[in-house]
């Protein structure tokens, strides 16, 4: 319950710190003391330009930037050099095993989220898999139902809300985590709970306040993306947009 | 979807404007035929092998190619990613360098490198082309090819790349064919210093495509005189032949948005909508090379004129990066401010939407240019054009023996009459493939075996 009230607190951090950090929008740079550059926007960027990657709705964007870099800096110094080790020494096998084991959980949240959207399809098929490889897959180490062919769609709570209306809300920046949203944000949180009772339920003490831990690691090293390497100076603009699309995507889906 | 089914849908059309190029081409065809028909006379031998050297690559359409690459059931069956040990280092290049807060994060050059597992094997550099990384798709796909030969691998990002451009230009603009070359060689040498205590290299050698290929020249042609390396053998793969003939071609590109370039946005965002399709379907990495382009094919099945447009688009993507990069270097005053600063987290979307509309041509003349001009004081516009060109160095090309080509008649990135500027200067050494578009044949497995059979005498 810790890490949830920590969750619950950044949330509610974001939600209150206003932050002065989007200086620069058009009328700023046009009064600025220093001469104009040869191309200033006003030469070639229309008045009424539609730009979807400029609409993304983020009044926290300068707390945002400081935590994208955060976060840069704590995959370099702590995330990756770990995520590595555990590429590295940890046999394929075994991560293979601690996936199937997270993918499992991860099914249960799907099942939950796929009832509450009354989706009756996905909830059969996360069911199904849930079913399949608690057991037979002993605990969700082995992912039967995957050679078994079956489906594995991927729902959550945020994706719960957008089914019912909810829109994204702000963008925000989650240290540690990554890009989200308002919505999604909170929605982590029902998830976070269902996550921590499915542990109770055969982990013992010690494992079950450790297994965030590797729960993370596993999840980092499945995703290749690196802060500041996709060779665009504007990554944080277009990061925060292509979170928006593939959250709108995921709930239509 | 995989690229397998899409294909079947594809028009392709005939080439076209490309004719001249083409007679030369069945001329030595059937020169070459006429020798092969006496050497097989004369050895008494069947060589298979004499047939397979007809060229077969599916896709016909210069634009199509361009964009879609070649589909995976025609490419060569290389090493997989996984199984070469890649590892990504960083290198301080300058020490005492200060970089502008808004690229903070751009301090060390990224590279990647494959070691061989015993002590002693040939090193092979790769460039990469305009705007894109060290670990892009077509330097790993080179990397593969040349792995399992036997090379071991050091592989740098394009001198256009925003990292190579804060961490390891001298100048901070790229494009300059010279100050490139070495750059490119101080990167190489360093690179190569960091992992020469475990290894020892038994010869070197550089491959680089497109723009990489164009400075791979350069930068042979530095080696010949200061013979750090001493290269075996360096091949470029599509590479411009004038940057400035290249640059508006590619400006031009933009104009073939439907509608006119008026219509640039309504164009981006119907290209962005065909991205979100993509990226809904495979949630890979987000990087903005030229292959982006190939999985919005997918989504689109554009026309002739708006595979142009895209070809453009992309490269735009790239040259926003360049721009912004090049301006906080330098505070040159381009489309920031001089004298400003930009605070790292200010929000940059201003200057996005700035650097996207300005072409490649506005930024030669009016940064680019006026930037070197001091330089060489003696040059007019038209005389720097030519310099930054490889007929500024014809004479070391014609007779530098270990430098191979391998180029398509069609490339989309060639004035007219450069292919043949290729064909008269590298001659024997140059391997001209009718049709294949800028790069789209390059993962081809008959090219593939090409390239490798370059480094293999």
């Amino acid at each position: 319950m810790k890490t949830l009230r920590a969750y619950g607190a950044v949330l509610l951090a974001a939600n209150l710190l206003l932050t002065n950090g989007c200086a620069s929008n058009r009328q700023d740079m046009a009064q600025s003391d220093y001469p104009q550059p040869l191309y200033p926007v006003e030469r070639l960027v229309p008045e009424d330009l539609q730009d979807a990657q400029a609409e993304i709705y983020d009044p926290f964007e300068g707390l945002n930037k400081r935590i994208y870099s955060f976060n840069y800096y704590f995959d370099r110094t702590v995330f990756l050099p770990v995520t590595n080790t555990w590429r590295r020494y940890v046999p394929y096998f075994a991560r293979k095993g601690v996936s199937n084991f997270f993918n499992n959980i991860r099914d249960l949240r799907t099942l939950a989220n796929s009832i509450l959207q009354l989706a009756p399809e996905k909830a059969a098929q996360s069911a199904g898999r849930v079913l399949i490889n608690s057991t037979v897959g002993i605990y969700g180490f082995i992912d039967v139902a995957t050679d078994l062919d079956f489906p594995r769609p991927s729902e959550d709570f945020g994706q719960t809300l957008g089914r019912w209306g909810v829109g994204q809300g702000p963008f925000v920046m989650i240290p540690f985590l990554g890009p989200s949203n308002m919505r999604d944000g909170i929605g982590m949180i029902p998830d976070l709970v269902l996550q921590t009772e499915a542990y109770g339920g055969f982990l013992a003490k010690p494992l079950r306040s450790t297994i965030f831990v590797f729960d993370a690691i596993d999840t980092r090293s499945q995703v290749p993306f690196r802060y500041y390497e996709t060779g665009s100076v504007y990554e944080y603009e277009t990061v925060r947009w292509l979170n928006s699309v593939k959250r709108d995507l995921d709930v239509a889906k | 979807m995989s690229a397998g089914r899409s294909m079947e849908k594809l028009n392709c059309t005939v080439i076209e404007s490309v004719t001249g190029p083409i007679t030369r081409l069945v001329a030595a065809l059937i020169a070459l035929s006429a020798a092969v028909f006496v050497a097989i006379v004369l050895t008494a031998a069947w060589v298979p092998e004499a047939l397979a050297e007809e060229y077969r690559f599916p896709i016909q359409d210069r634009w199509v190619a361009t964009v879609v690459g070649t589909p995976t059931q025609f490419a060569a069956d290389l090493t997989p990613v996984e199984r070469i040990p890649f590892r990504k280092r960083r290198l301080r290049i300058f020490a005492d360098r200060e970089l502008p807060d808004v690229i903070f994060y751009n301090r060390d050059m990224i590279y990647t490198v494959a070691l061989q597992k015993q002590k002693s094997a040939p090193v092979m550099f790769l460039i990469a082309g305009t705007g894109a990384a060290h670990n892009g798709s077509k330097n790993m796909l080179l990397a593969r090819a040349f792995y399992e030969m036997g090379y071991n691998i050091v592989s740098l990002s394009s001198p256009t790349y925003a990292n190579f451009i804060s961490s390891a230009s001298s100048t901070g603009v790229p494009g300059h064919v010279f100050h490139d070359a070495e750059d490119l060689y101080r990167a190489m040498q360093m690179a190569w210093d960091a992992v020469k205590g475990k290894r020892t290299a038994t010869g070197f050698a550089m491959t680089g495509y497109s723009l990489g290929g164009f400075n791979a020249a350069f930068v042979a042609q530095l080696d010949s005189q200061r013979k750090v390396f001493d290269f075996d053998k360096v091949l470029l793969i599509n590479p411009p032949v004038n940057l400035y003939n290249s640059i508006s071609l590619l400006d031009r590109m933009i104009e073939n948005i439907p509608g006119g370039t008026e219509n640039y946005d309504q164009f981006y965002e119907r290209v962005i909508q065909a991205f979100s399709d993509v990226y809904k379907r495979n949630e890979d990495t987000v990087s903005f090379d030229e292959d982006f382009l190939a999985r919005v094919f997918l989504a689109y099945k554009p026309r002739d004129e708006e595979l142009a447009a895209l070809v453009g688009l992309a490269f735009r993507l790239s040259s926003s990066s360049l721009i912004l990069t090049s301006d906080v270097m330098t505070d040159f005053g381009f489309i920031k401010p001089k004298g400003y600063e930009i605070p790292r987290h200010e929000n940059l979307t201003p200057y996005r939407q700035v650097a996207g509309r300005v072409g490649f041509t506005d930024f030669y003349h009016d940064f680019f240019y006026p930037f070197y001009a001091q330089e060489h004081p003696e040059l007019s516009r038209d005389g720097f054009i030519a310099l930054m060109s490889l007929t500024s160095i014809t004479q070391y090309l014609r007779d530098a023996n270990h430098i191979e080509v391998i180029h398509n008649a069609d490339d989309v990135i060639l004035a007219p009459g450069e292919i043949d500027y290729i064909d008269d200067v590298f001659g024997a050494r140059a391997r001209i493939y009718p049709y294949g578009g800028h790069l789209g044949n390059m993962a081809y497995r008959d090219v593939m075996t090409h390239i490798q059979s370059v480094f293999r005498e």
